[in-house]
């Protein structure tokens, strides 16, 4: 329909062409100040002296036991709260599309999971603090209704395990919403193309549904892994400074140098990103493996 | 069989989430010995330091919505329209807030952004709330993005362009009364979001040391008993209220369009 006017619109396209960037200069000028340069400012002072020379000294710094345990316990906290939230997750929003669940029940869990997924941070520290701390709801009817102290059989929200519980409050809602489109996209039609073919549910299961959902449960899993991985807020309310994960020592250290060397921060900042960056590049190349079969 | 265990999925889910939830509400309400009142609530609301940080938490959020969106519209927009190729990037980059830490971000602002540097935010009080919008507009930029190229996508933006174009409108125009209306649900919806996210967002405001509420509500954790619980649950109500008002608006504009 436009054919007739492209020919007089031409010259003036070739003229207007260059200046089409111009409408993404601002949004580039944006994320370039304030997301990529910061980040690689990080990059590089990891790998500079005070000076500004070239040096690895600060990256060996990192290799130190507390540092190293730092990492570790972060590491595990959010390989922990990602594995067990995308495995809730995904039960739960399995259940609620597949389960023969009465179809009221979607939309409000989806609805309550928007919110508990974004009800993070420091007020969540308090509502665990308020359910399983020291004087919590059921720390408190496990002790007068059951006689069982928790603090006795080693449970401590301060702790691995406390940390990763709380984490997953926000951790299972996002699996859900994440999940439950991937899951709805599973057609009723190869359920029963395979039914037919003589597949057991487990068969089904295993053959067809799993390697279709593994890109979306890959996905999630980095995503969930970064989501934790980076949380600050949650544990600083709840344990204060007490235990040593890299987020927490990275908040001491950029408040007070508790580290006795500035450069260290870059570093431990620099191996943070290292750490999330790793679990998204896996994540990419698993997914491209697993949507090959896709094809 | 199947029934049951999907019954079961479920119940354990609702009580994960019921139980923190009915735990703070419960402690919230017992800082007077042996019965339930709202002393902790009235205690929390007259306390000026929780009026400052919340005032002071509102204002950058609204300000930090205003900023997203003038950035995020038309970009979004002009992308789609002119420049689709760059999209895939745009896309990524939109998404690099979810994998950098905050914390990894504002370290960076301190070091870039401080007194000695080339652009000193950090060196006035004025300069280092503007840096702190900024940080918060990161964070919300994935949510904000997505919501609005996604708003986008559901109308026919080349044509309404085109149309108002051979009507004489300029691109502010095309802008503000052709694009934004018509994906004006998309924006609120990221707007509310935002709104959630800077009113409890920690990490940013006390290390560039503003006085905002998710700052406050670490220190009176660190130092009450029972107003952190009452805080724990004003904050799940404006969480709450936020997504609520998405679902508001959007079901709104369902039953708006269903009769067209």
């Amino acid at each position: 329909m436009s054919s007739d006017s492209s020919p007089a619109k031409q010259p003036d396209n070739a003229l207007r062409l260059p200046l089409h960037w111009l409408g993404a200069v601002p949004f580039a000028v944006f994320v370039i100040l304030f997301l990529i340069l910061p980040t690689f400012r990080i990059v590089l002072g990891a790998f500079q002296t005070s000076d500004g020379g070239f040096t690895l000294e600060n990256i060996q710094g990192l290799f130190t036991p507390t540092i190293l345990s730092a990492y570790w316990v972060s590491i595990k906290i959010s390989v922990a709260s990602a594995l067990l939230g995308c495995l809730v997750g995904f039960a739960v929003a399995a259940a609620v599309v597949l389960g023969g669940l009465p179809r009221g029940i979607r939309g409000p869990l989806l609805t309550f999971s928007g919110v508990a997924s974004n009800f993070a941070g420091v007020p969540l520290a308090f509502a665990f603090l308020a359910t399983l701390g020291p004087a919590g709801l059921i720390t408190l009817f496990l002790q007068t209704q059951f006689g069982i102290n928790l603090r006795m059989l080693g449970f401590n929200l301060l702790s691995f395990w406390g940390l990763t519980i709380t984490y997953l409050f926000f951790q299972i809602p996002l699996m859900i919403l994440i999940i439950t489109p991937a899951i709805d996209a599973l057609k009723r039609e190869w359920r029963e193309a395979a039914q037919i073919l003589g597949a057991t549910n487990a068969q089904y299961w295993r053959l067809v549904a799993f390697p279709i959902l593994l890109p979306s449960f890959l996905g999630a899993f980095a995503l969930l892994f970064a989501n934790s991985f980076g949380a600050v807020a949650t544990a600083m309310a709840l344990t204060g400074s007490s235990l040593n994960i890299a987020p927490i020592l990275l908040f001491a250290q950029i408040r007070g140098d508790v580290l006795g060397n500035p450069h260290l921060g870059y570093a431990l900042a620099f191996g943070m990103i290292v750490v999330t960056g790793i679990a998204n590049a896996v994540y990419i190349w698993l997914r491209a493996r697993s949507e090959r079969w896709l094809k | 069989m199947k029934r049951f265990w999907a019954w079961g999925a479920l119940i354990f889910g609702l009580l994960y989430f019921l139980l923190p939830l009915i735990g703070m509400t419960n402690f919230s309400l017992k800082m007077r010995r042996g019965v339930y009142s709202f002393d902790a609530y009235a205690v929390v609301l007259s306390d000026p330091r929780f009026q400052e940080t919340f005032t002071y938490s509102v204002v950058m959020a609204l300000f930090t919505i205003a900023f997203g969106v003038l950035l995020v519209v038309p970009t979004a927009y002009w992308i789609r329209l002119k420049l689709p190729g760059l999209r895939p990037y745009v896309e990524f980059v939109t998404l690099l807030p979810l994998v950098i830490p905050a914390i990894v971000i504002v370290f960076g602002y301190i070091r870039l952004y401080n007194t000695s540097s080339w652009l000193p935010l950090t060196g006035s009080v004025t300069g280092t709330n503007i840096l702190l919008m900024f940080g918060y507009a990161t964070l919300a930029l994935p949510y904000m993005y997505r919501s609005v190229d996604t708003g986008l996508r559901a109308i026919d933006i080349a044509t309404l362009t085109e149309a108002a174009q051979s009507l004489g409108a300029g691109w502010t125009t095309i802008l503000a009364k052709i694009i934004l209306p018509n994906v004006l649900v998309a924006v609120l919806s990221g707007a509310f979001l935002t709104f959630a996210i800077v009113i409890g967002e920690f990490t940013m405001a006390a290390l560039l040391n503003r006085p905002a509420f998710g700052p406050y509500m670490q220190l009176l954790g660190a130092n009450r008993a029972y107003e952190p619980a009452a805080l724990a649950v004003i904050a799940f109500g404006i969480t709450w209220g936020c997504l609520g008002l998405i679902q508001l608006v959007s079901r709104l504009q369902k039953g708006a369009q269903s009769p067209a």
